[in-house]
């Protein structure tokens, strides 16, 4: 499959997650954007590494392997930061009884 | 020698020091002793270095102290120059403020401790000024002792300093001072520029070599610096408003020492001046002319001490005027007999404005002859010498004077002369209208009146004796062959200028007629004063061309509309429109600046989380844009 679809595929997901974030006003929806965000990274790099080991078979047996070992990476900082994300969440929810992130303005005193 | 030649100014400066550090823990006999002892080690040691000094064939003698100024190729030591005419003006300087000293014990005991310890330790820094003045071995150290006697000048103007017009009289002095100052400092730079050097024996040495322009620049410069601080025209106002300090202050800084740095500072230049004879003309003229004006303006005076100002103005005025014919030692010897009996005529103010308990105007006064004998007596030696009358000092130096002056132009000897009558007058009206006649002051004041104490009256007494005596040691060759011993003391200093420019010789004939016709009418005028005043004193109010006189005529008011109330005007617009609207807005505009734009920027922090994600989105964009795009 030409790559350009992949890209294709993976920059619309990225735009969503991000319009997500910007607009929604439930927390744990914009965590969920969030992971888009992360997993439309996570194909994009599994895709060029495709093409990569596709193009140089021939010469390296273990050629574009890189982007396959740094979505692990990616995975593991998504894991990490939604356990802490969900904390603060849950941190709000028993603060203010709502999970609404128009309700944190309190930064602004 | 070189030894002990940092003691003398070394002395005063410790009395300055302990007086004024300790004036709140000091009792008014140890500031007394304190202040009086120092000078008078540094007598015995100016005497000391004297004795050596005055042999045949002293060479000057350098003492260098330390590094002044080091830059380049310009090298200014701290250094002391010792040759005759410095020590004459160290034994001057420290031996007739000695006796003033001695005399302001007495004279000042009223004050509080703490007052009298701050007077003496002013007088002790003026007199270690004024000896860096006239010991310094270049014009920087001489010009550092410039500058301090004038700040102790107007510490002791303004003394009293509770009074506002003492302290505008202060003021007036210091600023007066400083308009010379700036032409003495002008012409330092052009002599740096010019010679390289600033020590007198380097910059005195090249200065036959020097254009003659350059020459004359400086010397002019320099005499305007002389013309502030020895009170000439135009810069002369403030020495009659000088008066408002104690009378011992006036006595030792505005008649015998301060005054007197001008006409020392020529002398020491005396090759400068005698190679620019356009700048000695103007010496000469200016000094004529002050003389002459000072004597009318003392003829009306009616203050005591305002007439001995005048008086004073007017004898510095003489001493130029010598200057100016290159009569370097008459114009010397004249301001060491003028030191003596100037001296003498304020401290004899001083007991009788002390005898009548602050009462200065004479018109109040009168018969006190029987009352202040010593006072009267000392009053009136000083009286003989300074109107010129032999044997007595005065005549000796001012007929040196005179006679020079009919050398250069019978013209300066003419108006010399009136100018001589006119002092004998004056000051036998002010001798006759304080000490002769009846009393004419209150009852009350005729009880308290008595002679001074010990302390007033010996010095009086030995200042009298130099007045008489003084003059001695200058007796013209006309009278006596080889017995002018101060010329013969003085030539070394001046040897450069009279090998350069011999003074041109008078016949003896025509000497003895000149030295006889001022003496003469001088004797004269005495004695129509004396006749006139004692009899009918002048106790009204001036009138009509008199009240010009006694009006000054009318230079102070004529300085003000001139220079005081412009430089006024451009203050206040400087203040008001560059100051406050100019300077003030933009300081203060960048403060409201500030202020503005942190108010702005907060409202960046609104709390809301969806913003700041918004804000990163756009930056992110914004940063890969710059990256790929933009950078090539």
């Amino acid at each position: 499959m030409p790559i350009n679809y992949y890209i294709f595929l993976s920059i619309a997901l990225f735009c969503i997650g991000v319009a997500g974030v910007l607009t929604r006003r439930n927390a744990i929806i914009i965590f969920m954007c969030i992971e888009l965000m992360l997993n439309a990274v996570n194909l994009l790099l599994v895709a060029f590494s495709k093409m990569h080991h596709a193009a140089m078979a021939a010469t390296n047996p273990n050629a574009g392997i890189d982007g396959q070992i740094f979505v692990f990476f990616i995975m593991v900082v998504a894991a990490a930061e939604v356990s802490v994300g969900l904390a603060i969440i849950a941190m709000m929810y028993r603060n203010t009884h709502s999970v609404d992130v128009n309700f944190l303005n309190r930064l602004k005193h | 020698m070189s030894k002990i030649v940092y003691l003398v100014p070394l002395f005063p400066l410790i009395g300055f020091l302990l007086n004024g550090l300790l004036r709140r823990s000091l009792s008014k006999s140890l500031t007394g002793i304190i202040g009086c002892g120092v000078l008078l080690v540094s007598f015995i040691i100016s005497v000391v270095i004297f004795m050596d000094v005055r042999k045949e064939g002293f060479e000057p003698v350098i003492v260098n102290l330390f590094d002044f100024i080091h830059t380049g190729k310009l090298n200014i030591p701290f250094a002391f120059q010792i040759d005759q005419l410095s020590v004459l003006f160290m034994l001057i300087i420290t031996g007739v403020g000695f006796l003033i000293h001695v005399y302001s014990t007495s004279y000042m005991h009223e004050e509080s401790s703490q007052h009298f310890a701050r007077y003496f330790s002013y007088l002790n820094l003026f007199v270690f000024s004024m000896l860096l003045l006239v010991m310094g071995a270049n014009f920087v150290i001489m010009f550092i002792g410039w500058e301090g006697v004038g700040l102790c000048s107007y510490l002791l103007i303004g003394y009293w300093f509770k009074n506002l017009d003492y302290g505008n009289a202060a003021k007036k002095a210091f600023v007066m001072n400083r308009i010379g100052d700036l032409g003495f400092l002008i012409g330092i730079f052009w002599i740096i520029s010019q010679f390289g050097s600033v020590n007198f024996l380097e910059v005195f040495a090249q200065s036959p070599n020097a254009p003659t322009s350059a020459l004359t620049g400086i010397t002019l410069l320099l005499f305007v610096g002389a013309t502030g601080k020895s009170a000439q025209i135009p810069l002369y106002t403030w020495l009659p408003d000088a008066m408002a300090g104690p009378t011992p202050v006036s006595a030792l800084i505005h008649a015998a020492t301060m005054v007197t740095a001008g006409i020392y500072m020529i002398a020491r230049s005396n090759i400068m001046y005698t190679l620019s004879p356009v700048t000695q003309t103007v010496v000469a003229v200016i000094g004529l002319a002050t003389a002459i004006l000072a004597a009318t303006i003392a003829i009306k005076q009616n203050d005591i001490k305002k007439v001995l100002a005048y008086s004073t103005v007017s004898q510095l005025g003489y001493m130029f005027l010598g200057l100016g014919v290159g009569a370097y030692t008459g114009a010397v010897f004249h301001v060491m007999t003028h030191a003596f009996f100037k001296a003498l005529l304020f401290l004899g103010a001083g007991s009788v404005i002390h005898a009548m308990h602050g009462e200065q105007d004479i018109r109040k006064m009168g018969g006190l002859k029987k009352h202040l004998p010593t006072t009267h007596l000392t009053f009136l030696l000083a009286c003989f010498a300074i109107a010129g009358i032999p044997p007595f000092s005065g005549f000796f130096s001012k007929d040196e004077i005179l006679s020079a002056a009919y050398a250069k132009s019978p013209a300066y000897y003419i108006i010399g002369v009136a100018g001589a009558m006119m002092t004998a007058f004056y000051m036998f009206r002010l001798y006759a209208t304080t000490f002769l006649g009846s009393f004419r002051g209150t009852e009350e004041q005729k009880h308290h009146l008595h002679e001074s104490p010990p302390a007033i009256t010996i010095p009086l007494i030995i200042l009298a004796i130099l007045s008489v005596v003084g003059g001695l040691v200058g007796i013209p060759h006309v009278i006596m062959p080889n017995a002018h011993r101060l010329e013969e003391y003085l030539s070394p200093v001046f040897a450069a200028s009279t090998s350069a420019h011999t003074p041109p010789e008078i016949a003896a004939g025509t000497e003895w007629m000149l030295m006889a016709a001022s003496a003469g009418l001088a004797l004269i005028m005495v004695i129509f004063a004396w006749n006139k005043f004692s009899k009918k004193p002048e106790l009204g109010e001036p009138q009509g061309f008199g009240a010009v006189l006694a009006n000054k005529w009318y230079v102070d008011e004529l300085y003000d509309a001139i220079i005081v109330r412009p430089v006024n005007v451009v203050a206040k617009f400087f203040n008001t429109v560059v100051e406050k609207s100019i300077i003030d807005w933009i300081v203060n505009g960048v403060g409201k600046l500030i202020q503005y734009g942190s108010r702005q920027i907060r409202l960046l922090q609104s709390g809301q989380v969806g913003g700041y994600v918004l804000l990163m989105v756009i930056s992110l964009v914004v940063l890969f844009v710059v990256q790929l795009f933009l950078r090539k």
